[in-house]
């Protein structure tokens, strides 16, 4: 029913126009740029609270909640005006954060504080605060909701929160600099970047245990520019594609064998990205250059470069209007 | 017996894999130096210098500690001029084998020759002489303090670079101002650089109040240069060099341009955290002793982390080995040199509002480590203690 619903809007010359949206958070000008992802041009620069750095939409598309650091808060904005609704209360210097599937809990990573603070948007209270190591940064949760993972940057740790008690159950060692976590492959498996280490570690979820650790070599840059970052899985999960910071290239790893394939050259520290509604194409946030490259995902290779504003942090999809997604 | 069990299964849980619970106590032992006077008022020298990085070391080892059953202990001691060192060091050593020092060379390498310090593991966390990494250098002693060398080197790396290559030298007569005159000229001479003049600077005036008559007089017999160096490590002089010089050019060395182990206005590489987490801590900036002391615990922190062992051989072999690497907020991991225990870190070159630049710069290379071009390289070290395993 949803499918045919999908398709009747696919067919639609309205929805056929649009093609969503790629929303940038700009750390060093409290904006965020918003690309057309049809043109792949900046259409809005809309002002942020301090320093934004994560962002996430609901799951309706209806708000985005912002990570605004040095203003304390995480904000929720209206996309279509662009207007700050209200603050959430966030804890201090929150840098990034993940929604829970019950489209209510936040999950935040305070990074000045070692906590991770857990907030209903709803009654904008704050539910829990869970000590964690120092620098709390990398954010995810589990496609069922009952895990959720904060990485430490200087303790490098991932700290393995229970969603029910709101309380850490296991706490395992990463290389140095853990900056971002996903769950993969149906949250069987969590992978953990770590930045100064230079590697993924890739975590047997049921256990807790490491499974694979994934490395990087780049032809002619030093091993320690070649720095891990963020990253995103194709739909089907098969293929990862992983910022390596510095180094100023993405890979392309291989997420069965854990090999990398393919080296993609990007803009000057990539940092984070988001992939358009059917992923054929990616989003990198480049730090130093202050722009976004956009990859072909299928040809793997940099289609076009797009100036934003002033250290691109975090990149987050939203689909045209009236597209449910 | 029972409740001992319990908080024993209870810990196990909370660490998520199950791990022995584990002491590991840290001695930050200082000799008290004197000061020599200087012109100007404005400089404190803070009374916590290089103890506060290692507390604050001490905080984030405890975090991870926490979860590993790794329980960090740091005591504090600081011995006034002329005290007894040995005497304090001896007391550390037998509270475990893990000493940061904050001492000058003699003092440092007085410790590290002591029966009891054999077998345990020092961190020089204060002393930039070549000495301590050449034909003295010990093998119970690392260094988290850049050498003066790493730090002129990158100075040097620098010039090259702007393609600023006539100076000319102002060198301040104090020791510390003649070792560092004497590390410039290795680098200048390293680099390929010219060093056109050389004066040396005699402070027997008051030049806070006639620096704008005596300064350009004194650099007006000064040869073209592209820069003007200057060495006054202790911070007398030089800042009344600045805008009173014969010719407008710009100062380096201990004024003006530095090339410094860490400095307030590192802020890139996640630094802020660690300087909002040692303003909190001390209730001031960070100081290159205190980024000193901080990653020498920071080292112990990880080495212990990593081979769940507080055997000072067994930390040693770890953190001279290729395991071992410590984020350190400069862009690229800290680790230490296997030919004489130097940490390999880079070097920021700062004013007092700005990074400039960071050394290593880029297009110097290096077959191993690009931080490896600053300072003591493996074939060119006079250090026998250690093992090569580069």
């Amino acid at each position: 029913m949803r499918y045919a619903a999908i398709l009747a809007l696919l067919a639609t010359p309205a929805f056929a126009q649009g093609q969503g949206e790629i929303w940038v958070t700009n750390e060093k000008d409290d904006t965020l740029s918003v690309i057309d992802v049809a043109t792949l041009e900046v259409v809005r620069t809309i002002p942020t609270g301090e320093r934004p750095r994560g962002l996430t939409f609901s799951h309706d598309f209806s708000r985005l909640y912002i990570c605004a650091s040095d203003s304390d808060a995480v904000q929720v904005m209206d996309p279509e005006t662009g207007e700050i609704l209200h603050d959430l209360p966030s804890g201090e210097d929150p840098e990034q954060f993940v929604l829970h599937p019950d489209d209510r809990r936040l999950y935040i990573a305070n990074e000045d504080d070692a906590i991770t603070t857990v907030v209903d948007t709803e009654t904008r209270s704050v539910i829990a605060q869970i000590d964690v190591g120092i620098e709390p940064e990398g954010m995810a949760v589990s496609p069922d909701g009952r895990i959720a993972i904060t990485t430490s940057e200087t303790t490098n740790m991932a700290h393995w929160i229970d969603t029910e008690t709101e309380a850490l159950f296991a706490n395992t060692l990463v290389d140095a600099r853990p900056r971002h976590a996903e769950f993969v492959k149906d949250g069987t498996e969590l992978w953990v970047s770590a930045e100064i280490g230079g590697t993924i570690s890739v975590f047997d979820v049921a256990s807790q245990g490491e499974i694979a650790k994934i490395g990087f070599e780049i032809a002619g840059i030093h091993p320690d520019r070649i720095q891990p970052v963020g990253f995103e899985l194709t739909a089907d999960e098969s293929i990862a594609f992983v910022a390596l910071g510095p180094s100023n290239h993405v890979a392309v790893v291989n997420a069965e064998t854990y090999r990398v394939e393919d080296y993609i050259l990007v803009g000057r520290r990539v940092w984070h990205m988001a992939f358009n509604a059917d992923r054929s194409l990616l989003f990198t946030t480049n730090g130093v250059s202050g722009d976004v490259t956009v990859i072909d995902v299928a040809k793997r290779e940099a289609l076009k470069t797009i100036k934003v504003g002033r250290f691109p942090w975090g990149a987050a999809f939203r689909p045209a209007q009236g597209d449910p997604a | 017996m029972l409740r001992q069990a319990t908080s024993i299964v209870m810990l196990g849980l909370w660490a998520g894999a199950a791990q022995a619970a584990i002491e590991v106590p840290v001695t930050w032992l200082r000799q008290e130096v004197a000061h020599p006077p200087v012109l100007s008022n404005l400089d404190e020298i803070p009374q916590d210098e290089g103890r506060a990085g290692a507390e604050l070391g001490r905080d984030d080892n405890a975090t991870t500690g926490r979860f590993l059953g790794h329980d960090y202990a740091l005591e504090t001691v600081s011995v006034p001029e002329g005290g007894d060192l040995e005497a304090a060091a001896r007391a550390a050593l037998a509270r475990g084998g893990l000493l940061i020092l904050d001492a000058p060379e003699d003092a440092v390498l007085a410790v590290a020759d002591m029966a009891e310090a054999q077998g345990a593991l020092l961190f020089n966390a204060a002393a930039p002489g070549a000495r301590l990494r050449g034909a003295d250098c010990r093998a119970n002693l690392m260094h988290t303090i850049p050498s003066t060398a790493m730090r002129t080197d990158a100075l040097a790396q620098f010039l090259v670079q702007r393609r600023w290559d006539d100076l000319a030298l102002i060198a301040g007569q104090r020791p510390e101002d003649i070792d560092y005159a004497e590390a410039l000229r290795g680098s200048l001479a390293k680099f390929g650089l010219q060093l056109r003049a050389e004066r040396d600077w005699l402070d027997d005036a008051d030049i806070r109040r006639n620096a704008g008559q005596e300064v350009p007089v004194f650099t007006q017999a000064l040869p073209d240069h592209d820069v003007l160096l200057v060495a006054d490590e202790a911070g007398d002089f030089a800042r009344y060099i600045a805008y009173n010089a014969w010719t407008p050019r710009p100062l380096a060395g201990s004024e003006g341009l530095q090339a410094v182990a860490w400095a307030p206005v590192v802020e890139a590489w996640g630094a802020a955290q660690l300087q909002s987490r040692f303003e909190e801590l001390a209730g001031r900036t960070m100081r290159p002793r205190d980024y000193a002391a901080w990653a020498a615990m920071r080292a112990i922190g990880e080495a212990v982390t990593r081979t769940g062992s507080v055997d000072p051989e067994v930390l040693r072999d770890f953190l001279l080995g290729p395991d071992f690497e410590l984020g350190g907020f400069l862009g690229s991991p800290l680790s230490f040199r296997s030919w004489d225990g130097q940490m390999r870190q880079p070097i920021p070159l700062v004013t007092e509002r700005a990074v400039v630049a960071t050394a290593p710069l880029e297009g110097f290379l290096h077959p191993v480590s690009e931080m490896d071009t600053l300072g003591t390289d493996a074939p060119e070290s006079l250090c026998a203690a250690f093992e090569e395993k580069s």
